[in-house]
């Protein structure tokens, strides 16, 4: 069976790793700092300038001067620090940060990704996602393998407007774990019940299958 | 001592004009120059370009600006949570640039600082870039962006003196740092004005230099977008 948004953030959970920095987007991606194991040190980084981001504050003491780029009122942990957006964007670009974690609309099997624009429809603007993935060597997208209808969102090449070319290194959907590498996609692991063959027919892009393909454990 | 303070937000905009070229600090509503918009608002200038992270919400922020039909082009990186702005926009009204957010802070920067323009990953490969010389260093490609330019920058600072020094708080710093001194005037509302002398010259975040009129602001509603908690155990 297909896992939810809450299994897929823990799922990429999973890949953060004591001592590491690492940014949230919206989203799903936002849903991942629950699930991190507690006996490592993690700190979050927020692109509108904070570093060792808390969860949420207690009703009564939200600060409207303490947000994440959600505009969601938060907390700060021991240790955090506050920062102008020029140094916080100074952190994404000259890849001090550890792990980007973001939605996807489209991903393709060379790591392009499309999540900031429908043209027609929806024109939001790329708020800090451009930035974030043009310098990140360790890009995790969290997305749906198929849209409503069906269709993939895990193509040979993106239809909508990009964000970044070549940069995915790794998506966790709500069929599979894939990792791109030399413009495939790379079968690591299956939603728990989800088969291969069910997982193929909801890719468009090249899919590599080496071997017996493990369940996700989450 | 230079002083910077102004007595009142009339003075401290005097000299604003239509067609103009304004920078607004902030992030959503967090840290916006709450008294410096109310202020255009009643000036009523016309035909203004803003460089702003966002657009504020309908009735809140620049989207005051919005409503009153005063905004000619916008440049941000994000401009949801404003259908006013989204309708404007769609029906070609208002021009929008829109432009990743760390480069929009360094654009501000480069301004701040005396680069002409800069060199940056973010865009390459998307239309964004179109049009923009691009470069590649070590075997990346990187696109050139230009400084921007402005006629003011209105910036909101918690603490600030007479000699324009100021102190931000918590992430409501976000652009108003970069801003500072990115402008021919800037102009520095803060929540409270401090003797000079009484700031720790170790803490000052943004020195005097940068500003040209600082003034205290008044009746700041600091309006919370998305009021998240968590429920006590």
């Amino acid at each position: 069976m297909a896992i939810d948004k809450t299994g897929i953030a823990k799922r990429i959970a999973q890949e953060v790793q004591d001592g590491f920095y690492v940014n949230l987007g919206i989203g799903i991606p936002t849903l991942v700092a629950n699930y991190v194991r507690d006996d490592i040190e993690v700190e979050f980084q927020s692109e509108n300038g904070v570093l060792g981001m808390g969860p949420f504050p207690f009703e009564g003491e939200e600060d409207a001067d303490i947000i994440n780029a959600g505009k969601q009122t938060i907390t700060t942990m021991p240790g955090a620090s506050f920062f102008d957006s020029s140094m916080s964007f100074a952190m994404i670009r000259g890849k001090h940060v550890d792990l980007t974690i973001l939605g996807a609309m489209e991903v393709s099997e060379n790591g392009d990704i499309a999540n900031w624009k429908i043209p027609g429809k929806m024109v939001k603007g790329m708020g800090g996602a451009m930035d974030l993935v043009a310098s990140a060597e360790n890009i995790i997208v969290a997305m749906m393998h198929t849209n409503k209808y069906g269709d993939s969102k895990i193509l040979k090449k993106c239809s909508l407007p990009l964000t970044g070319v070549g940069c995915v290194t790794k998506v966790v959907t709500n069929l599979a774990v894939l990792e791109v590498k030399d413009n495939q996609f790379h079968l690591l692991e299956r939603a728990p019940g989800v088969s291969v063959e069910e997982i193929q027919k909801a890719t468009e892009g090249i899919l590599v299958v080496h071997g017996e393909i493990p369940e996700m454990n989450i | 001592m230079i002083n910077k303070k102004v007595g009142t937000v009339q003075e401290a905009l005097a000299g604003v004009k239509n067609e103009m070229t304004f920078m607004l600090g902030g992030f959503g509503l967090c840290g916006i120059p709450e008294n410096a918009i109310s202020e255009l608002v009643k000036l009523n200038v016309r035909e203004i370009t803003c460089i702003s992270n966002n657009a504020g919400v309908d009735d809140f922020g620049l989207g005051l600006l919005l409503q009153n039909r005063q905004i000619k082009k916008m440049i941000s990186s994000y401009v949801g949570e404003n259908d006013e702005f989204e309708r404007q926009m769609l029906s070609g009204e208002l021009e929008v640039e829109l432009t990743p957010q760390g480069t929009l802070a360094e654009k501000c920067r480069a301004a701040q600082a005396g680069f002409p323009a800069f060199y940056t990953p973010a865009g390459y490969g998307t239309e964004v870039a179109e049009g923009k010389e691009t470069r590649e260093f070590d075997g990346k490609m990187y696109v050139l962006e230009p400084a921007f330019k402005a006629d003011f920058a209105f910036v909101k600072a918690w603490k600030g003196d007479a000699a324009g020094n100021l102190v931000f708080k918590g992430t409501a710093r976000n652009f108003n740092p970069n801003m500072c001194g990115a402008a021919t005037i800037t102009v520095a509302e803060v929540e409270e004005m401090v003797e000079v002398g009484v700031l720790d010259p170790n803490n000052v975040h943004i020195p005097g230099i940068f500003v040209q009129r600082i003034f205290q602001g008044k009746g700041y509603e600091k309006r919370i977008e998305q009021r998240t908690v968590r429920q006590r155990n």
